[in-house]
């Protein structure tokens, strides 16, 4: 058995070994907001933060994150009750078939923290300086997120609307 | 049921008179929260906590031959491995768009990659392990894997959406004696269409019927061919798709894992889920043809054409007959009397071809629009200027007349936002620094049809409205489209409108496809609407005309009633179905656009920006102008996809597919983007559908390439004719 703190919830999963955290949580969990793309690292569809960092879930396995605060997108908001970043989504239309939106909309969420946190990009014209959130450094922290309906320019409106309100940052 | 048969122009209809104003707003999305939520639930997320087995593909490992033997004794020792399927009855890969099924291997083996075996176990690790420990011997044969090899053995092929050849005059005489002559071949590569979500199916039986709950374009066409492979009556199947992580094309026919599921599930007695790996999506579904396109144009000195040829040569695997209508565009976009378009298919034993994503102008369009360019610049005219004295006032090849068609006002309207005239005179005038910069531009033409569909319509006593139709959303907006047209007809507030999809037990819709889904399902949608007020108005006894719709009331002389009380505490249904007709035939239908690209070319690396796209677009009446042009950005961004980077490679030894994968697979990432903007004209194309609209989802890729590459011909002078267009390329090919 291995104990999972998702959404601040503990529980317990009886996974294989082999198990990617992205498996425990869509197959054990029933929490399919997270979505498989690519399965090794490739699209960001499965995107989850661990203890407030953004990561690829298909990437880690299940059992090595028995002491790690897990957040995923069901986390973050529901319908009734959706949390900013989900909100500029859907107004900005930032999404299609909405299939790589959870993993975009965490992955949002994941890169505003670092980049508050002062982390420079390929980017930024200073690695130490202050950072400008401009759209080419939303565009470039946010390459490891595909999308293939292509909704890129929605994406970024949707950020940096989003990063303009508080209660995101 | 009401039908309407589009044998006439539609005239004034309630969405001219825009009495509730919402048609074409930019509404958010109808099931929107749910998609950023992560709780709009995709194909392999159904039956949650239920009790089901995992599935997993073995693929084949050569390219040609027959399956001599399966040994499956390591898999089946596995702890916790129910079942291996295998034998005859295994698809090849997906089915053909529209087909009444697979085709089915027979233990052949006719590509890199295809299933050969079905491996069913308790969990998924278990199944994967297992899959590759399932050994087959096999006998292997020579195969033709390359299209160059095969282009002298192709064939004209019936079974593409477009006739093979559309000729008229003599085009070999009229072309010998042009003025000016122009003859290049373009290659163009074999592409994947690469949706998120990969092809996937749950599969549940309850006796003899079977539930399936996958990613399918078509729902009636798609449970046409789960029924063919498992053998059964479509009656059996409830086919179930609310929700699809795209398809472009790669889910008109439902993918190869369907059938596997439904048969394990029968043998292991427990449902079965499967989802393709991101490899066996690239390997065992399908892909965009690659092609060899010949084109040549004789014109006049002063840039009139006379003569148009545009010669294709497509590739598919044994026994699939469609082809990649790449000439498509060619036959209509441009005037000359001697035209000659041509399709030819040779067999590779490559994965099957099939639509991706504007089948044929993604890719004719290149050739066509780079041709025109180069031959502008040939004659000394402005590339706009050479395609306006070509401008047909008729359709070029059979004289029909244009339904609509406001490509010059495209022309214009871009010329004049982008700053047409600020283009650089020639390659290497403008430079930035390291970066060499070039504008070029391109028409884009995407041809419209409708197909039949059908919806119902429930209005309930307290005011709200149900639409049905097993009609898909693969993320075009259907839902919300859908509701905005219902809720301008009916007059009803749009939060009173709801909207079920995707599920083979409503009716019959066209599903999405070829751009047609939005103007079949949703005239079917108004024709049931229409169905609806008749009904309506005979219960107030006034005439349908009579009648205004507003915010939820029927309002008739000095009555005003809330539309659910007419009834009388009765619910209230209605049927409307749409059909092609007469107009179809009587007239040329197209969409058109024009778009404009400003491109930065580094001078040292030959590294290509697209620095700002422009397309102006005019495509009927638009349903929602937020859902249309985020359509039109994806459509831009596949543009700029094709044009730089998009190779599907094949190895030319084995058939497989070198670079099946998303990091290898090269699709525009969010970096890759910057500035897009999509200008809609005001357009209403009577002919098109009672709704006056037109596709649109396509015709924004179409001619982006050329846009592309023929900005980078300005930056620097590189033609290049073999695309993508590499750094590699443009660094051999710059002369600045
Ligand atoms: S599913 Fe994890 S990165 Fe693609
Ligand atoms: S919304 Fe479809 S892949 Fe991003």
């Amino acid at each position: 058995m291995t104990t999972l703190t998702v959404n601040g919830k503990r529980h317990e999963v009886d996974a294989d070994i082999r198990t990617s955290l992205l498996d425990a949580l869509r197959e054990h969990l029933a929490l399919t907001g997270t979505k498989k793309g690519c399965d090794h690292g490739q699209c960001g569809a499965c995107t989850v933060l661990v203890n407030g960092r953004r990561i690829n879930s298909c990437l880690t396995l299940a059992v090595m994150h028995e002491n790690d605060e897990i957040t995923t997108i069901e986390g973050l908001g529901q319908p009734e009750n959706l949390h900013p970043m989900q909100e500029s989504f859907l107004h900005e239309d930032g999404y299609q078939c909405g299939y790589c939106t959870p993993g975009q909309i965490v992955s949002a969420v994941g890169m505003l923290g670092e980049f508050k946190d002062g982390w420079a990009s390929h980017a930024s014209g200073d690695l130490e300086g202050k950072l400008d959130l401009s759209d080419a450094e939303i565009s470039e922290r946010m390459s490891g997120n595909i999308c293939r309906c292509s909704a890129y320019p929605n994406i970024v409106n949707a950020i940096r609307k989003a990063s303009e309100t508080k209660e995101t940052a | 049921m009401n039908t309407h048969v589009m044998d006439k122009p539609v005239g004034r209809t309630r969405l001219d008179d825009r009495t509730q104003d919402i048609i074409g707003k930019p509404l958010d999305r109808y099931e929107g929260a749910l998609k950023v939520t992560g709780t709009a639930p995709y194909s392999h997320e159904h039956l949650q906590g239920e009790d089901v087995a995992y599935g997993f593909l073995v693929l084949s490992s050569i390219g040609k031959g027959k399956v001599t033997s399966i040994d499956t004794s390591a898999a089946m020792e596995i702890e916790g491995v129910l079942s291996v399927v295998e034998g005859d009855n295994i698809p090849r890969a997906s089915a053909e768009p529209m087909s009444d099924g697979h085709k089915m291997a027979n233990g052949g083996v006719f590509h890199y990659g295809q299933p050969i075996a079905f491996v069913v176990a308790k969990t998924f690790e278990i199944a994967r392990q297992a899959a590759h420990l399932v050994k087959a011997a096999y006998e292997e044969e020579e195969g033709r894997f390359k299209l160059s090899d095969e282009k002298g053995r192709a064939r004209i092929s019936d079974g593409g959406v477009m006739e093979s050849d559309t000729k008229r005059g003599d085009f070999e005489k009229a072309f010998e004696k042009a003025e000016v002559q122009y003859d290049e071949t373009f290659t163009t590569p074999s592409q994947s269409a690469s949706a998120m979500e990969p092809h996937a199916t749950v599969a549940k039986w309850d006796g003899d019927q079977l539930t399936i709950w996958s990613s399918g374009q078509l729902v009636s066409s798609n449970t046409t061919q789960i029924a063919t492979g498992v053998g059964i009556e479509e009656s059996q199947i409830h086919f179930i798709c609310p929700y699809i992580g795209g398809g472009f094309g790669s889910k008109l026919g439902i993918g190869p894992e369907a059938v596997l599921a439904a048969l394990a599930a029968k043998k292991v007695g427990k449902p079965v889920k499967v989802a393709l790996t991101r490899q066996q999506v690239y390997q065992a579904t399908s892909r965009r043809s690659e092609a060899i396109q010949r084109i040549r144009i004789g014109c006049t000195k002063e840039g009139r054409i006379t003569a148009i040829a545009h010669e294709n040569w497509l590739a598919n695997s044994e026994g699939n007959d469609f082809f990649e209508p790449a000439g498509v565009s060619t036959v209509f976009l441009y005037a000359g009397e001697d035209r000659l378009v041509t399709h030819r298919v040779a067999q590779t034993d490559v994965l099957m071809t099939s639509a991706v994503r504007a089948p044929g102008e993604a890719v004719g369009l290149l050739a066509l629009e780079n041709a025109m360019d180069e031959l502008a610049e040939k004659l000394g005219l402005d590339p706009i200027e050479f395609r306006k004295i070509n401008e047909p006032d008729k359709n070029p090849q059979d004289d029909t007349p244009f339904s609509s068609r406001k490509l010059l006002e495209c022309y214009e309207e871009g010329a004049k936002r982008f700053g047409w005239t600020d283009r650089p005179e020639k390659p290497g005038a403008r430079r930035e620094g390291d970066w060499l910069i070039g504008y070029g531009m391109a028409a884009g033409s995407r041809k419209n049809m409708i197909v039949p569909s059908s919806a119902d319509v429930e209005l309930t006593a307290d005011g709200r409205l149900t639409i049905r139709s097993s009609m898909t959303d693969i993320g075009t907006g259907t839902y919300t489209i859908l509701s905005q047209i219902a809720a301008e007809v009916l007059g009803l507030p749009i939060d009173r409108v709801d909207v079920e999809l995707g599920d083979s037990r409503l009716p019959s819709g066209s599903g999405s496809g070829g751009s047609f889904g939005a103007n079949s399902a949703g005239s079917s949608v108004y024709v049931a609407c229409e169905d609806l007020i008749a009904q309506l108005a005979k219960r107030l006894d006034v005439d349908p005309e009579s009648l205004t719709l507003k915010d939820g009331f029927a309002i008739a002389g000095n009555r005003q009633v809330p539309i659910g009380e007419i009834a009388g505490g009765q619910t209230l249904l209605a049927s409307g179905s749409i059909k092609p007709g007469e107009t179809a035939e009587n007239t040329h239908q197209a969409s058109y656009g024009a778009h404009f690209c400003e491109v930065g070319v580094n001078a040292v690396t030959g590294e290509a920006r697209v620095r700002r796209l422009l397309t102006v677009a005019a495509a009927g009446r638009i349903f929602n102008e937020k859902t249309a042009k985020s359509q039109c950005y994806g459509g831009q961004i596949w543009g700029i996809g094709g044009a730089l980077m998009e190779d599907l490679v094949v190895d030319a030894r084995s058939g497989m597919i070198v670079n099946h994968n998303l990091a290898e697979y090269h699709v525009p990432v969010n970096a890759d983007i910057q500035n897009l903007e999509v200008v809609l004209l005001d357009e209403h194309d009577p002919y098109g559908s009672p709704l006056a609209g037109k596709g649109i989802g396509e015709l924004a890729l179409a001619g982006v390439g050329a846009a592309v590459t023929n900005a980078i011909y300005n930056a620097c002078g590189a033609r290049v004719r073999d695309y993508p267009m590499t750094l590699d390329k443009i660094i051999a090919g710059m002369t600045v």
